[in-house]
């Protein structure tokens, strides 16, 4: 396994994209987050939004950057024919997809602990955010956990359907059409249940720190229902990698 | 460029997956557009139940819910009085007690009428009018002062003339004249000086006509910023008290006594009305076309095509792909031996996939406008009707969607020479800035993302009207973008151009 660790490791350190695409992560996060702070007033110190939330808007585009970081991990393999070398020198083909999934978690958690902490430093600055407070500190946290699981999500995607444009396809119409169409559900009820099922609204529920009693599913509870939907990705991709030929 | 055409076009056709997901694009927008309706009450308990809105003199559906103290006239003749401003009541502004220390979450609570704020809606009216009986959506004219508008002359429901502006708590005079058909409103700040606000004509209108005092007061709408779809607004009904003096007539009036009649109310019945030197009128609802929305009632044709994103995110993928599967396989080497005029390649590629796309999105919608319709309505839910132009351009722009979709998507391509890429950033410049739109954004950033992006091409499927009289928060949440149809389809359309010429840019200068 150490060995596994440390060639996915130099794989993904020394592909050209990687470094900018960690870069956009930050860019993308940061970026949208300051766009939408600086967009949103609160008169007297009351905002009619929920100020983590906005501050933490960016993780919507954030996420999009880190579902091509982790399908190009394993698609980009599949694209070049290098997966045939990879399998041939670990043959526990498990042991790869794990290490895989190792390697990404680490680098998404660095872009994502900066991306997170950058958003949170503007938000201080532009609306009434205590930093400090529990509920932003797990909203901060969560949105950290929520990217890795993202990325595990498209792992898992990108190993099942092996082409990356449309395991792309299928991991941004996963997360941006649940909340789409939720949208347009007019019974409450089906809504309801859409936004505790669909992966990115359930799992952005750690973003909220106000009307904790309103949200169709609570932070942590939303947080698990997109482990479950990563944990099943990865399920399915290992057990296609492992039955079927590369 | 037929050949290349040909080409393009057995290449698009012989993928079988391709083909596959083209057809599974289709299928969703049919398919999500007839289950995402939900139910509604309408005619679930028998007859008594049906939704059925007032019709105006136009042919549109009205509101029609107004306090109205009258007599009848018979022939030409004339009212006056004076107005000594109005009063009213909002519904209590949410939140406004601070956040709840138990959650943070600000206090809602449900409230009727009279039970909220000291206030007056923007469109608070209280005035004269003239109307055909007291039967709800019967033609009408009236002169009113409203709560933020000014002196307003308005008839027929969609019809409104502004007067002078200034504060509803100004005394104004104001006067209607009827003579056959036509009826004068006038205003003036002293009762000696008049002037003519407007001169309109009401066709049919009968020799004895219902005239006299009015008030009401809209839905009033608190907007609270993004949130999750509409639950960013909360309102209520508000409430208007006009106080009348000086109410004089001219002409052929029954009796003597004024009567009081709720019109749009069959519970409450009329009662004749003591008025004396000084007399108020208070009222709650409203004389205006009707809407759909937050203050209104029901939903329109456009929630059929929900499932609309679900195609586009299916399309992109598949435009994408059409030209960067020939970097992947290196087939591009062979398709530029065959037509060294690169700028051919990308045009007929174009041609093709935006022809393609454009056939399914035209056929998906159509479906789905015609059954989901029917759906709608058996599910018990109000659907505003549409005009036939307004189904035409929400079907040819749901193609012309897609189409302009699947171009930038195939310019990204060609631009970026991944799919991976391509895909990912054809579906974040469409779709996300619409979600983000609808979901946390406040309304002035999400109104910019909808005018600049591509995303900008949904207003092509708006069906819901606005009428400059009723305040129904256009807002994107509220159904409303902020660019009318055709613009919002230019906007990705120029988008696609853009992107194109790069593409074209590009692919001429690189080696393949």
């Amino acid at each position: 396994m150490r060995r596994a660790l440390h060639a996915e490791w130099t794989k993904l350190r020394t592909t050209p994209g990687t470094s900018l695409l960690l870069l956009a992560v930050v860019a993308a996060t940061v970026g949208i987050g300051v766009l939408a702070a600086a967009a949103t007033d609160c008169p007297a110190g009351i905002c009619a939004v929920d100020p983590a939330k906005i501050t933490l808007t960016g993780v919507q585009l954030g996420q999009a950057v880190v579902a091509v970081l982790a399908v190009q991990v394993i698609g980009a393999e599949y694209s070049t024919g290098m997966i045939h070398a990879s399998l041939a020198a670990v043959p526990r083909r498990l042991t790869v997809l794990a290490a895989k999934a190792l390697v990404l978690t680490a680098v998404v958690t660095a872009a994502g602990t900066v991306s997170v902490a950058g958003s949170l430093a503007a938000g201080n600055r532009l609306l009434p955010l205590a930093v400090t407070d529990a509920a932003v500190l797990r909203a901060a946290t969560g949105s950290v956990l929520y990217l890795i699981l993202i990325g595990l999500l498209a792992l898992g995607v990108t190993t099942a359907v092996r082409t990356p444009a449309t395991a792309a396809g299928l991991v941004l119409g996963l997360l941006y059409v649940f909340p789409v169409i939720g949208l347009a559900v007019t019974d409450p009820d089906f809504r309801r249940h859409l936004e505790q099922i669909g992966p990115m609204a359930a799992g952005l529920a750690i973003q909220a720190t106000t009307g904790l009693d309103d949200l169709p599913i609570s932070p942590w509870h939303g947080l698990a229902v997109l482990g479950a939907w990563a944990a099943a990705a990865l399920l399915a991709g290992g057990l296609l990698l492992r039955l079927r030929d590369a | 460029m037929r050949a290349v055409l040909h080409a393009e076009w057995t290449k698009l056709r012989t993928v079988r997956g391709w083909v596959v997901a083209l057809a599974f694009a289709a299928a969703a927008v049919v398919g999500l557009g007839l289950l995402t309706g939900g139910q509604g009450s309408c005619g679930r308990d028998g007859p008594q139940s049906e939704c059925v809105l007032p019709v105006g003199p136009e042919g549109q559906e009205v509101t029609d819910h107004f306090s109205f103290v009258h007599r009848s006239l018979t022939g030409d003749g004339s009212i006056t009085v004076r107005l000594n401003g109005l009063t009213g009541t909002l519904p209590a502004k949410p939140g406004t007690g601070g956040p709840d220390p138990a959650d943070g979450a600000p206090q809602v609570a449900e409230r009727g009428p009279g039970d909220g704020q000291p206030g007056l809606a923007p469109w608070a009216k209280g005035g004269l009018i003239i109307k055909d009986g007291t039967r709800p959506g019967s033609t009408y004219a009236a002169i009113m002062m409203t709560g933020a508008h000014g002196v307003r002359m308005q008839h027929d429901y969609v019809h409104d003339k502004a007067g002078r502006p200034g504060p509803a708590t100004t005394p104004r005079w104001l006067r209607l004249t009827r003579a056959g058909e036509t009826i004068t409103g006038e205003e003036s700040a002293d009762g000696t000086t008049w002037t003519v606000v407007d001169k309109v004509r009401l066709p049919g209108l009968p020799a004895t006509v219902e005239a006299g005092t009015f008030a009401t007061s809209p839905q009033y709408t608190w907007i609270l910023g993004g949130g999750r779809g509409v639950g960013g607004a909360m309102g209520g009904p508000s409430t208007v008290t006009a106080a009348f003096d000086n109410l004089g007539q001219q002409g052929t009036w029954s009796g003597t006594t004024w009567t009081r009649t709720t019109v749009g109310d069959d519970a409450e019945p009329s009662r004749p009305e003591q008025t004396g030197a000084r007399f108020d009128v208070g009222g709650s609802g409203d004389i205006a076309p009707a809407v759909s929305g937050i203050s209104g009632i029901g939903t329109t044709i456009s929630q059929t095509l929900a499932g609309t994103f679900a195609g586009l995110i299916l399309v992109v993928v598949v435009a994408a792909m059409t030209m960067t599967a020939e970097y992947r396989r290196g087939l591009i080497r062979t398709t530029v031996a065959a037509v060294p005029r690169r700028a051919r390649i990308l045009l007929a590629k174009a041609a093709v996939i935006g022809a393609a796309t454009f056939v399914l999105g035209v056929l998906a919608a159509a479906v789905v406008i015609f059954f989901g319709q029917k759906v709608l309505r058996a599910s018990g839910v109000y659907l505003h009707p549409a005009a036939t132009g307004t189904e035409v351009r929400l079907v040819v722009g749901t193609g012309l969607l897609l189409a302009g979709a699947a171009v930038l998507a195939l310019a990204l391509g060609a631009v970026l020479r991944r799919g991976l890429t391509a895909v990912v950033a054809g579906i974040v410049v469409i779709v996300l800035p619409y979600l983000l739109a609808m979901t946390v954004l406040p309304p002035e950033p999400a109104r910019w993302l909808l005018r600049i992006t591509p995303a900008a091409a949904f207003a092509v499927q708006q069906s819901a009207v606005t009428y400059p009289q009723v305040d129904d928060y256009p807002i994107p949440v509220n159904g409303y973008f902020p660019l009318p149809p055709w613009a919002g389809l230019a906007v990705l359309a120029g988008w696609a151009a853009l992107v194109l010429g790069l593409a074209v840019f590009s692919l001429r200068r690189r080696d393949v």
